[in-house]
């Protein structure tokens, strides 16, 4: 299942017969486990990396540190609940360190983002801190380099 | 004017791989499939490794065997996974590639007129060092329905008392194939029975995909009349540093080292500070990229054999060695044809030596895409050339 999971992960359009070859194991296998995996929800979605700076389409992305004041049978769950469920936060970890939330926001400009914090996140019940770090330029994102690959050096024809 | 040139040197041949390099080089949009190297760069922490030493003001000359707490790593290495045990003080080696570990063990056991037996079809310097060192190679060939896996009988059969020293390459290039416990016994019994020192070449002991590698000193009493040599180029895609390793007996390596030390001194020491960091750390990279390779090998054989190109499955390394019979081609035409027509570059069998006539070798250290667009081209290759129906039944009965 790993390496099932590493080849699509790599690219999610390799198909199950290429996969079943590339893993010498017969096809029907390959499809069953990415179909449990699906089911379990190991495999969440297979999505597409891209660039939308060269797309053309400017995007802005902050992180915003979150301070929480913590409760009492729930910790902080249920005011990370309230932040992730807006379209506009794009991911939402529980950290260590100074602050408790770290969240990642996206929108059409500084402005709308510096917005949505001042109204959304500072306000929502518990939430005593917000810092907020504007992203200038992403050099990798999620295991993907962003800049042009390396081309191949090699001589066309070695011994 | 007297001749200039050895005459040694002189009547070498030259590489035959050259003249097609040249070709590939006046073409665009070619996909090549001839190259001996992987596609992936050196890991990141390896190259990092280096330039970090370089920081540091490490650029001097290491002591000629190699920076001791490489040596150490390698026999430690060694130790661990083989269960083979070097002293890194006088059993170790670090060279400037296989490449110099080969040259340096045929000049350091061979007199003038003294035979190595060399399996064929195989790497392309084996035949021109041995003739170098001043001895007489002697092809011993091995063959498709063999799996490519040299048989003791057709070697005892070329050893005359000249015969000094065998020479292995498993997982092999061009073939890919891996010995097996049983041959590489018989091969022990025979080398012990005459007598001859075993160069056995492991430089794609790590790309191992059927079976794990078996380290040929690791069988009973092959320690002490084997030289292993092996190197970082492959396994950690480090090809241009240029750094590998001899082990074996202390009066052979001693003699290396003698000839070593008055002619390449030792190898860089960027070079070795990178070979320690990828012995300390660079196993889980390697891992990947093996598991890459085994990968895109099952796809791409299969391929091969699918369009009319029949492939055993390869155990090793990153070539697949596919017979062209079925286009009535000779290999260099197959290749340079291939070339012309649908810019796919690939290395003529006959360039690992005649009995590698009729096959080429293909590289699959490639991207899936690049090797997926490659055999779609070579179909259409096949198709064009596929030779009369009978000829063709002929070629598939004898495969």
């Amino acid at each position: 299942m790993q390496r099932i999971l590493r080849i699509l992960e790599r690219d999610a359009r390799t198909s199950p017969t290429a996969i079943a070859q590339m893993l010498g194991m017969p096809e029907e296998d390959v499809r069953r486990v990415i179909q449990e995996c699906e089911q379990r929800r190991i495999i969440r979605r297979h999505k597409t990396v891209i660039d939308w700076e060269k797309a053309g389409d400017e995007r802005v992305y902050a992180f915003i540190d979150v301070k929480v004041q913590p409760a009492r049978e729930v910790g902080f769950d249920d005011v990370a609940a309230r932040i992730f469920r807006y379209p506009e936060v794009r991911s939402v970890y529980l950290v260590s360190g100074a602050h408790d939330l770290r969240v990642v926001v996206e929108g059409s400009s500084m402005k709308e983002v510096a917005f949505f914090v001042a109204e959304k996140l500072a306000t929502v019940d518990r939430v005593q801190a917000t810092a907020t770090y504007f992203i200038l330029k992403k050099y990798k994102e999620d295991g993907e380099v962003l800049a042009e690959p390396e081309e191949d050096r090699r001589l066309a024809v070695t011994p | 004017m007297k001749p200039r040139i050895a005459h040694g040197v002189q009547s070498l041949p030259s590489s035959g791989i050259r003249r097609f390099f040249d070709l590939v080089a006046t073409l665009d949009d070619v996909i090549s499939l001839g190259v001996g190297e992987p596609d992936f760069v050196t890991p990141w922490r390896i190259r990092e490794a280096a330039i970090y030493s370089l920081e540091h003001g490490f650029t001097q000359y290491t002591s000629n065997a190699g920076l001791p707490a490489l040596r150490t790593a390698i026999a430690r290495m060694l130790a661990q996974t083989y269960g083979v045990e070097y002293h890194p003080e006088s059993e170790v080696l670090v060279t400037v590639g296989v490449s110099e570990a080969l040259d340096l063990a045929l000049r350091a056991i061979l007199n003038p007129g003294d035979e190595v037996l060399i399996p064929e079809p195989c790497y392309v310097s084996y035949r021109p060092c041995t003739t170098l060192a001043g001895g007489i190679p002697v092809g011993v060939p091995t063959l498709a329905e063999e799996s490519f896996r040299v048989r003791a009988e057709r070697l005892a059969a070329a050893i005359t008392p000249r015969t000094r020293a065998l020479m292995l390459n498993y997982p092999n290039n061009p073939t890919g194939a891996s010995l097996r416990r049983a041959n590489l016994q018989a091969i022990a019994d025979l080398a012990e029975q005459h007598d001859l020192i075993v160069l056995s070449d492991e430089i794609y002991a790590d790309l191992s995909y059927a079976a794990p590698h078996i380290c040929l000193a690791s069988l009973p009493g092959m320690r002490d009349r084997t030289l292993l040599l092996n190197g970082f180029s492959k396994a950690y895609a480090m090809t241009g540093w240029r750094v590998g390793y001899a082990c074996g007996p202390a009066d052979l390596i001693g003699a290396m080292t003698k000839i070593h030390q008055y002619t390449m001194l030792c190898a860089s020491m960027p070079s070795q500070q990178a070979a320690l960091e990828a012995l300390r750390n660079g196993q889980g990279d390697r891992d990947e990229m093996v598991a890459q390779y085994s990968e895109r090998r099952r796809l791409f054989v299969r391929y091969l054999n699918e369009i009319g190109l029949p492939c055993h499955e390869p155990d090793g390394a990153f070539y697949a060695f596919p017979s062209i019979g079925s286009t009535g081609l000779s290999s260099e035409a197959f290749a340079e044809q291939l070339l012309r027509e649908e810019r796919v570059a690939v290395v003529p069998g006959n360039a690992f030596g005649a009995v590698g006539e009729g096959y080429v070798r293909c590289s699959y250290a490639a991207s899936l895409a690049d090797l997926l667009e490659a055999v779609a081209r070579m179909e259409r290759f096949v198709r064009r050339h596929a030779a009369s129906p009978a000829r063709t039944a002929v070629t598939a009965t004898s495969q």
